[in-house]
């Protein structure tokens, strides 16, 4: 790995945005000119992007080589004693993708909020504040770091709603970004609370919170024991429901979803860019990261009453969600509601990806049911880590021009649209691609993720597969519907005297997507090998 | 360059042309020019007047330059099919060998999911046809769209298509087949919708998208299924692989395990399923009349050379999976190959009774295109594997002449009109306004305003008049008649030796849609160019003279050819006269394709595999008396009623009064679009918004609000015993509790982010204690 100026490159990607922020936050009273500001944050922005990049590429290489080792850690230091939690930083393949997907989208939402004029340095400040928390999950090897960058991103982001979110319709009194960014913040909150004390519970009962050890130590934890007087595998369950909640309300997965469209209604375009392409990831990458190493016999344990285990439960709300975003999605008539309720429909995918990982990895570990296909779930695994990305691109892109014609038009109205492609072909053209890309078209990236996860979740949920093609089916509705309503039809006369297409920072801010997007579905083991490693090193140090 | 001497890794270059093309125009050629939307000629035709608007309009430069792009692209692709043509000529005994390259597109665990192209039998016929179909559309489009503002884009789009369908024909492997397969769906949306201003053609283009899209969802499950079982998706290492095929066969599937089918038998219905709505079958056929509103070089391409072949062309592919487990040519269907005769039959029939009640000339093609591909269905259901592949191919010829003949006769109609209104406007008409709305009301596409067309537009007459007959199937001088005839005798064999009720089903079926087909063709060509003109357009109807009628005109004068000659690289052996001048040795088509299916030496070993290999049908009398009977008669009959005694303008057709009141149930398609828009379409728009409506706000949000206002009321219930504590017990209290008593009261100031803060607060203290105590 490398390192930058003799400090570790990890260190760096997590500081560095924090300090940025700093710095611009600060130029706004040295320097008056806005222009100032937004120049500093691009550049500082677009280093930490270069340095991701890096860091990525570098894992490519060593990751390849580390043959069954999963991890790569790059720093560890004493750090908080009297609980035991160290400074551990350190990567896997998975961490790998998710810190080049935040390191590419930061700059791309700055150039998007290129034209805000209110208090322009705070507001790019916290796109820098919210990149640290970003930053600092997905690196974190420590779980007491973890929770705390976890915890870190809400702040930016719900000041962010807050203050820079959309206007008030006309004839009513408050703006909704007041309730959006409220309920945002409670329901973020509300489901980290379980969190914090499992992570206590773990931490303090295992005397160490690193995130490797854990993984071998604490699912083997005084089985069959008693913990606090109560039976252990009483306590796993109560500790796996608090990451479970605070993880489901983040990726999300129905029903714990509602705070998604309204937050995503009101954010500011970079804000909805960020929500939607990073920290919907927070929460899948929790539950791979953390719930299914930690708690592989919850995952297999019944549920009362519906009488499957856990996990197929986990599945069944996964497809709802895809089932049900779809139909949500179909049935809006505000275009940023619109895309946000796709974030439903296309992160179950990334939910039932994620339950068939956690099926297979609990009956290997339990010894259950030793013939489980691995095969089936690597091929589920790559497409969900997969999926994470191509969502973190194709949504924000759809963010970043449904934001666009708002920005211009100042209406979120499907219905006051209609016919723009006549006035702003660039506009449609490119708008047209990212839907495709959305709806998972072969050809370009949704697909293949969405194809893995189907072929690993056919054979292990063959009935809900199935069911989720409906799902599938409403994603063409609901993009056709959006496409039609903004590009088809007669042009709307309103606009007459608008300039509706892109303006140059927001082309430069799309193009980079647009290429990814195609660079993933036309050879996708550009970016799947470094996954592929890491989640087959999974299984064969589960066999070890 | 190494990738032109190297034969396998040529056919990566196929698709490469068009794809290129359509890269350069979208990003560099397509430029536009600003004009006033009023302007007629810059932005007439299909688009609405904008009332002083300036829109983009392509550029004439722009126009020229990307009009050649896409034409070079599509001849590229031409002769790098030539050549891979050449190279598999060269080979020894191409099915067994073929054409192949491949690359590691995707890591899958310890294994890889390999990329390549493939040529082989089934992909050679395609090479054939595609191309040069293409490539007529592309110069037809040339003139068709030569005063059309987005004409650049139209090429770039096309283009696309183009490239599409060649990955499609050159794949390796059913994922590659795949891309190339939703790709063209998404280019026939937008090309559907190329005028999208107009209603009727966003709406028959989402229309479009989202009945294909149906089914393939259900090919997705297919294919990850198949994936799952094999390992593998492709061609070479499933098809051609008689142990894969074996082990499919005999494999119980993973759901419907309650019935006795094999796992093949799911995977092949789930895969056919795909077809169904790309190739446009009964339930799923309602899409493809619609997508007529396109412009008329994009119905060709949908029609003939593209889109809707390609479902054909994938149950080709696919045929040896679908007839793993049985044996069609001893009667014994399997799941699949059932499924395909009955919905291919039924669908040749039914489409072909609504073709017999339309009055627009593109719609009568367009019934007769999803009747078409019925008897394709139909033959590959009943093991007629080869008259498919054949009927595939000269259908495409033929479809495609006819398609862009009719345009050329909407073109004309168009061109009368204009002509028709320029004059009225130079009498200086009295209602310059009543004039222009009655023009908006006049269907160029009416066939009944038509009539005569034969001596404005003789070229055009004679073309139609070639693709018609073979699509009657007159016999022995046209393509349409060797094929259809191929399919009826196969049928009649098995239907003779074994009884097979499928055979005999699919033998009586088609041959009713051969007659109705020569019929509702006689009758098309009749009202159109037969009899006076029944309108002013249409007697003055023409393409004009230059670059316009020249490139309308070359395409339907060399596809008119391949109408004729297609047929006679099939001519069975042992037919009479004919049989030994044009296949002395073998019957050349035959004798190629059948070799994309394994060798009868490689499946001999497997007992659930069939032989792939069966002789062609002997010739035998009854057959060949059917087909040339019921399209003689068709033809002969719709002679009779149109062509003998022309219609007269305004004169109701002589259909109606025999048909009576089956009439307008064949005219409206059976009500099965309002039937689908009622159960399908509008409970889906209602669910939508129940979704959110109920669901989401009145259950989910809802309970959380419930809550918040439980959270806020404890509070304001604290607050006001406080107050009451306060104020009750007065001065006597110590100064001490009114202190935390103003403390709490600030705490409980409504918010209730608060008090989360507080009860994560004191959850974080309760868990410390327990941990504590529990530790101690």
């Amino acid at each position: 790995m490398i390192d930058v100026f003799g400090i570790d490159a990890l260190s760096v990607l997590v500081f560095g945005p924090a300090l940025s922020a700093f710095i611009v936050a600060s130029l706004a009273s040295l320097a008056p000119s806005k222009q100032l500001g937004r120049w500093v944050a691009l550049a500082l922005s677009l280093l930490l992007a270069l340095l991701s990049i890096k860091v990525f590429a570098d894992y490519q290489v060593a990751g390849l080589a580390i043959g069954d080792e999963q991890f790569i850690v790059t720093q560890d230091s004493p750090w908080f004693e009297a609980l035991g939690a160290r400074w551990t930083l350190g990567i896997d393949g998975i961490s790998a993708v998710m810190v080049l997907l935040t390191g590419i989208l930061t700059p791309l939402a700055i150039l998007a909020s290129w034209n805000i004029e209110d208090r322009s340095n705070m507001h790019l400040a916290l796109l820098l504040l919210f990149e640290t928390g970003s930053m600092g999950v997905f690196v974190a090897m420590d779980l007491m770091v973890f929770f705390l960058f976890y915890e870190l991103t809400l702040v930016p982001m719900y000041f962010l709603i807050n203050q820079w979110g959309s206007l008030p319709k006309s004839g009513v009194k408050f703006s909704g970004r007041f309730y959006a960014s409220t309920k945002f913040m409670i329901y973020s909150f509300g489901g980290t609370l379980g969190m914090l004390l499992a992570t206590q519970l773990i931490g303090w009962s295992s005397g160490t919170y690193n995130m490797a050890d854990l993984t071998a130590t604490w699912p083997l934890f005084r089985q069959g024991e008693a913990l606090l007087g109560i039976d252990v595998s009483a306590v796993k369950a109560l500790a796996f429901a608090g990451f479970f909640v605070a993880f489901c309300i983040k990726v999300p997965i129905w029903p714990f979803h509602t705070w998604l469209p309204d937050a995503h209604g009101e954010a500011p375009t970079a804000g909805s860019m960020l929500l939607a392409g990073i920290m919907l990831k927070l929460g899948a990458y929790g539950f791979i990261r953390l719930v299914i190493p930690l708690f592989p016999e919850v995952w297999l344990a019944e549920v009362v009453i519906i009488g499957v285990n856990v996990a197929t439960c986990f599945a069944i709300l996964s497809v709802v969600g895809i089932v049900l975003g779809a139909f949500a999605a179909f049935g809006q008539s505000d275009i940023k509601r619109l895309v946000a309720y796709s974030s439903v429909n296309h992160m179950g995918f990334v939910g039932i990806g994620i339950a068939v990982l956690a099926q297979t990895y609990a009956q290997i570990w339990s010894g259950s049911d030793p013939n489980a296909d691995v095969q089936t779930a690597i091929l589920a695994a790559n497409g969900t880590v997969l999926q994470m990305f191509n969502h973190g691109l194709s949504s924000a892109g759809m963010f970043l021009l449904a934001g666009a014609l708002y920005h211009k038009t100042h209406t979120r109205e499907l219905s006051d649209y209609g016919g723009l492609w006549v006035k702003a072909p660039v506009f449609g053209g490119i708008l047209l691609f990212t839907s495709f890309a959305s709806l998972g078209l072969p050809g370009l990236n949704g697909f293949v993720s969405e194809f893995l996860i189907v072929r690993g979740a056919w054979p292990v949920y063959t009935a809900l597969t199935a069911i989720a093609m409906i799902g599938l089916l409403f994603t063409g509705g609901y993009i056709l519907k959006g496409i039609r309503a903004v590009l088809h039809g007669p042009f709307n006369m309103r606009w007459r005297d608008y300039n509706l297409e892109l303006t140059p920072a927001e082309l430069l801010a799309i193009a980079p997507l647009l290429v990814l997007m195609l660079l993933t579905g036309v050879y996708p083991n550009w970016i799947l090998p470094i996954i592929n490693t890491t989640v087959s090193a999974i299984f064969a140090g589960l066999a070890s | 360059m190494e990738v032109f001497n190297d034969p396998n890794a040529l056919p990566w270059l196929i698709p490469a042309g068009p794809l290129l093309a359509f890269l350069i125009i979208t990003l560099l050629t397509n430029k536009s020019k600003l004009a006033p939307a009023s302007d007629q000629r810059e932005y007439g035709g299909h688009h609405p007047d904008y009332d002083g608007m300036l829109v983009p309009v392509v550029a004439r430069y722009s126009r020229v330059v990307s009009v050649f792009i896409g034409l070079a692209g599509v001849i590229a692709a031409l002769i790098i099919s030539w050549m891979t043509l050449y190279n598999a000529s060269q080979l020894h005994h191409i099915g067994q060998e073929a054409l192949a390259s491949s690359f590691v597109w995707m890591d899958t665990g310890a294994t890889a999911f390999h990329m390549g192209v493939l040529v082989d039998p089934a992909t050679v016929i395609m090479l054939v046809m595609v191309p040069i179909a293409t490539l007529m559309i592309f110069i037809y489009s040339i003139g068709y769209m030569a005063h059309d503002p987005r004409q650049a884009r139209f090429f770039a789009l096309i283009s696309l298509f183009a490239g599409a369908m060649l990955t499609l024909v050159v794949a390796d492997n059913v994922l590659l087949f795949f891309v190339g397969w939703e790709i063209m769906g998404v280019c026939s949306y937008m090309l559907i919708g190329f005028w999208f201003e107009k209603e009727s053609a966003y709406k028959a283009a989402i229309k479009a998208f989202t009945t294909t899209r149906i089914a393939d969802v259900v090919m997705l499950l297919g294919i990850a299924y198949l994936y799952s079982i094999t390992g593998t998706l492709s061609f070479r290492e499933i098809m051609y692989n008689p142990a894969a095929l074996d082990s499919l066969a005999t494999t119980a599937p993973i759901i419907f395990g309650g019935w006795t089918v094999s796992a093949a038998s799911i995977i092949g219905i789930f895969l056919i399923i795909g077809t169904v709505g790309k190739s446009a079958q009964f339930p799923l056929h309602v899409w493809l009349p619609d997508a007529m509103e396109g412009p008329t070089p994009v119905s060709a391409m949908i029609h003939a050379a593209a889109m809707v072949s390609a479902g054909i062309f994938s149950l080709i592919r696919l045929y040896p999976l679908f007839a793993a487990g049985g044996d069609p040519h001893h009667g014994i269907l399997t799941e699949p190959l059932a499924f395909m005769a009955v919905v291919g039959a039924f669908t040749a029939l039914l489409a072909a009774t609504m073709a017999v009640a339309q009055n627009d000339v593109k719609a009568v093609l367009a019934y007769s295109t999803i009747s078409q591909l019925g008897f394709m269905m139909a033959a590959l259901g009943i093991g007629a594997y080869v008259a498919a592949a054949f009927h595939l191919i000269t259908h495409a010829f033929f479809k495609a002449l006819l398609f862009m003949a009719a345009g050329s006769v909407i073109h004309g109609m168009e061109h009368g009109e204009h002509h028709v209104h320029e004059h009225s406007h130079d009498l200086a008409s009295p209602h310059p306004d009543g004039g222009t709305e009655g023009g908006s009301h006049f269907d160029p596409q009416d066939m009944r305003n038509m009539g005569g067309l034969r001596k404005t537009m003789p070229v055009t007459f004679w073309t139609f008049l070639i693709g018609g007959l073979s699509l009657s199937g007159l016999p022995i001088v046209t393509a349409g008649f060797w094929s259809k005839d191929e399919i009826l005798a196969d049928a009649w064999l098995v239907l003779d030796k074994y009884g097979s009720g499928a055979h005999a089903l699919v033998f009586v079926l088609l041959a009713l849609a051969a007659f109705m087909t020569a019929f509702y063709t006689m009758r098309q060509i009749s009202l159109t160019f037969g009899g006076e003109a029944r309108s002013e357009a249409a007697k003055h109807a023409n393409l004009g003279q230059g670059v316009i009628s020249f490139t309308m005109t070359l395409p339907l004068l060399i596809l008119a050819v391949f109408a004729i000659a297609a047929g006679f690289v099939g001519v069975p052996t042992d037919f009479p006269i004919l049989g030994p001048i044009f296949s002395p040795e073998y019957n050349a088509f035959h004798h190629l394709v059948i070799e994309a299916l394994p060798l009868p030496e490689a499946t001999a070993a497997y007992s659930s595999l069939p032989d792939y290999h069966p002789h062609a049908p002997p010739f035998n009398i009854v057959p060949v008396a059917t087909s040339i009977v019921v399209a003689l008669l068709g033809l002969w009959l719709g002679w009779l009623t149109y062509w003998r005694k022309p219609l007269k303008a305004g004169q109701k057709d002589p259909l109606e009064d025999a048909l009576g009141p089956l009439h307008p149930v064949l005219q409206n398609r059976y009500y099965l679009d309002d039937l689908y828009e009622r159960v399908f379409v509008k409970p889906s728009q209602w669910l939508g918004l129940q979704v959110i409506a109920f669901l989401d706000r009145g259950i989910i949000d809802a309970f959380l609000h419930l809550i918040a206002r439980i959270s806020t009321w404890l509070g304001d219930l604290i607050k006001v015993l406080n107050l009451w504590l306060i104020d009750g017990v007065g001065d006597g209290i110590p100064i001490a509790i009114f202190n935390i008593g103003g403390w709490l009261r600030r705490m409980q100031s409504g918010r209730v982010q608060l008090y989360l803060l507080l009860v994560l607060a004191a959850a974080v203290v309760i868990g410390i204690v327990l941990v504590l105590s529990a530790g101690a």
